[in-house]
């Protein structure tokens, strides 16, 4: 049995067992020092944890509600609920992380961020974080995903944030992170606000820090609903793994069963897909050791999804251990799937997911339940930054 | 015994496997090393080099559109029987998908005794990589910046010290251009007593015969890299290696 800490927290290199780690230039290893231990002062400054707090009730709009959705249980039959991070701030639960490393930026005297961004939301919660704490804004962005994400762009630069096209490789998250690590390397005073579980360590753990108040208020909101925290499956979309991380965290010691779900894109024997515990082995990727979809001389394949936030080759290290010792499930949806997921979603609820959160709603028809049990979905984000897609599926069938 | 040799002024170019066509590295390597170049850094192509700028990415991008592999690069390497020290420089993927223990025994066959993984840092190797090196007898040449502690520039020139350690002039990716040698008098001094007896190659950066000179009175070598992947691309690399080889010219 592995131990069930080492899914939330990594060694003192940074290590979920044999993923993770900093694989970095030496060039780096100042600013990562510097990083962690200003993380673990954060942590342990309670002035810190309230504007934290403060923020993420008074302006992110805080707990997100839990709800019950009527016609996935019947249409299941379990008792299923959506844990709406689509209703905060900006639109996803990105704010979540953007706003307590900002603040980590703030009392390192940073005054210069840069992040990656695959959707636009990370962009856009990172922006969003620049102009509430008056911060210098450079997000890069691949230059498809700045196409198929337009809307996300013009709300980043509305914000004040400047978007620089990274026009290298597949031209998707993979390329635009490789042009923010060059970034930092080139400007070591910026502070690098990475959008996920991924890069070198102190990073994955960091975030999943942040964003581990998703499973911390389905607790308690499972408490007044149910009678019990624990639900019987969690189940989340990842890209690098970020939300997955939050809603999974506090339930690694449960019962509950924890299910991520990746892209398959066109499907994951067709070569173009992005469902990385599938096609992917051990590989070093943006600063860690993970499970990386690679060509046979070890070189990164270009990933594809119709997500843009799904679109990247790696998967967060917390993940790869997670998957290949059997704690979390991995599952795959493809592209018609997730879209089919989303109108679904749409004509019976009203809500219009983003595409990312479609695979998860998508892995409901994939998944066998008991009648009584409880299973939530995190829908980690809204589709108005996917409404060109969805229009332009729309007409296809119509 | 160590090949490189504290205040010998040595000079060493960057070459990325594998470009400009798939099968020139053995003549450059030949040629390189007719003109009198003290040692070659072979490059393995790789699809996310992080810590290059675009003059090294675009020769990766070529290189592996070419279809260079690192099995490729020995039999390649084996062609040439060469006489003065060749490193391989290489991101860590390349080397972990092809199989640590692998690469390792075919440096050793092909009397590769250094190798640079910009991405392997002093901690990870220690900890899970350093006996496999050890055992095969080939030595991590570490980066080093002005940042980097004196503590830890100890303890990499003892690990590299049947080799050398390669200073990055400052913060800055490879090809990054403005002034090449950043590091002041001082920071340098510093490195320099921590370093001991571990010869110290400055690199990134280096573009001209200035700049080498200036390298050459404060460290043991330097190395240019994108400088001279630039003058490839342009055709004119013999130009551009008579400029840097050429006697420096006496102060009047
Ligand atoms: C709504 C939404 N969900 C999920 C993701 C994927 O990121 P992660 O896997 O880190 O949660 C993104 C990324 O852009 C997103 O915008």
């Amino acid at each position: 049995m592995i131990s069930t800490i080492d899914f939330k927290k990594p060694d003192s290199l940074g290590f979920y067992g044999g993923f993770g780690g900093a694989f970095v230039p030496e060039l780096l290893r100042q600013n990562l020092t510097s990083l962690e231990e200003a993380f673990r002062e954060a942590k342990q400054d309670d002035a810190f944890h309230s504007s934290f707090q403060r923020l993420l009730k008074d302006y992110v709009g805080r707990p997100s509600p839990l709800y019950f959705s009527n016609y996935l249980s019947e249409t299941y039959g379990a008792k299923i609920y959506l844990k709406r991070e689509d209703l905060n701030h900006t639109g996803s639960h990105k704010i979540n992380n953007a706003l307590g490393q900002i603040l980590l930026a703030q009392r390192m005297q940073k005054r210069q961020i840069i992040a990656e961004t695959g959707a636009g939301q990370h962009g856009v919660a990172t922006a969003t974080a620049c102009a509430l704490l008056n911060m210098e804004c450079i997000v890069f962005m691949g230059e498809k995903d700045m196409e198929r994400q337009a809307p996300n762009v013009q709300r980043m630069r509305m914000l004040g944030a400047k978007v620089i096209a990274a026009t290298s490789g597949s031209k998707t998250l993979k390329d635009a992170t490789n042009e923010a690590i060059r970034y930092w390397i080139n400007h070591p005073d910026a502070y690098y606000l990475i959008g996920s579980v991924v890069g070198p360590h102190p990073y994955p753990e960091m975030v999943a820090y942040f964003q581990s108040v998703i499973s911390h208020e389905i607790q308690t909101q499972l408490l007044a609903a149910e009678g019990t925290e624990t639900p019987s499956k969690v189940i989340a979309c990842v890209g690098g793994g970020s939300n997955a991380a939050g809603a999974f965290h506090h339930f690694y010691d449960s019962s509950a069963q924890l299910i991520a779900v990746e892209a398959a894109g066109m499907g994951v024997d067709t070569g173009q897909s992005a469902a990385t515990s599938a096609l992917g082995v051990n590989g070093v990727l943006h600063g860690s050791m993970t499970l990386l979809m690679q060509d046979d001389d070890g070189q990164v394949v270009e990933p594809y999804s119709i997500s843009a936030g799904l679109d990247y080759p790696g998967i967060g290290p917390e993940h790869a251990h997670a998957i290949l010792s059997q704690r979390t499930k991995a599952i795959n949806i493809t592209d018609t799937e997730a879209v089919a997921a989303a109108f679904e979603l749409t004509r019976n609820e009203g809500i219009i997911p983003a595409l990312e959160s479609a695979h998860a709603i998508a892995a409901l028809k994939k998944t066998k339940f008991q009648p009584d049990e409880i299973v939530v979905v995190n829908l980690s984000g809204r589709g108005d930054k996917d409404m060109s897609t969805y229009i332009k599926h729309h007409e296809s069938i119509s | 015994m160590n090949p490189f040799r504290k205040n010998h002024k040595q000079l060493s170019i960057f070459v990325t496997a594998g470009y400009p066509e798939l099968n020139s590295l053995p003549d450059q390597i030949g040629y390189l090393e007719q003109r009198g170049v003290d040692f070659i850094e072979v490059g393995v192509p790789f699809s996310d080099p992080m810590a290059d700028g675009p003059t090294i990415q675009k020769s990766s991008e070529i290189a592996l559109k070419n279809g260079m592999t690192v099995s490729l690069l020995f039999d390649q390497i084996a062609l040439v029987n060469a006489k003065v020290p060749l490193i391989i420089m290489s991101y860590f993927n390349p080397i972990l998908h092809f199989g640590i223990e692998r690469f390792l025994k075919r440096c050793q066959e092909a009397r590769v005794s250094h190798v640079i993984v910009p991405d392997i840092s002093l901690e990870v190797y220690e900890k899970l990589y350093r006996s496999d090196f050890e055992q095969y007898g080939v030595t991590l040449c570490f980066l080093i910046t002005p940042r980097t502690s004196s503590s830890r520039v100890e303890k990499m020139s003892q690990l590299s010290s049947n080799g050398f350690l390669y200073l990055v002039s400052s913060n800055m990716t490879t090809g990054n251009t403005g002034k090449s040698l950043r590091v002041s008098d001082e920071e340098l001094s510093r490195i320099r007593s921590a370093a001991g007896d571990t010869p110290l190659m400055i690199g990134f950066g280096i573009k001209t015969k200035a700049d080498v000179a200036e390298v050459h009175r404060k460290a043991d070598g330097a190395i240019i890299g994108s400088a001279y992947i630039k003058a490839l691309a342009e055709g004119k690399s013999e130009d551009f290696i008579s400029s840097v080889l050429a006697p420096e010219p006496q102060n009047p």
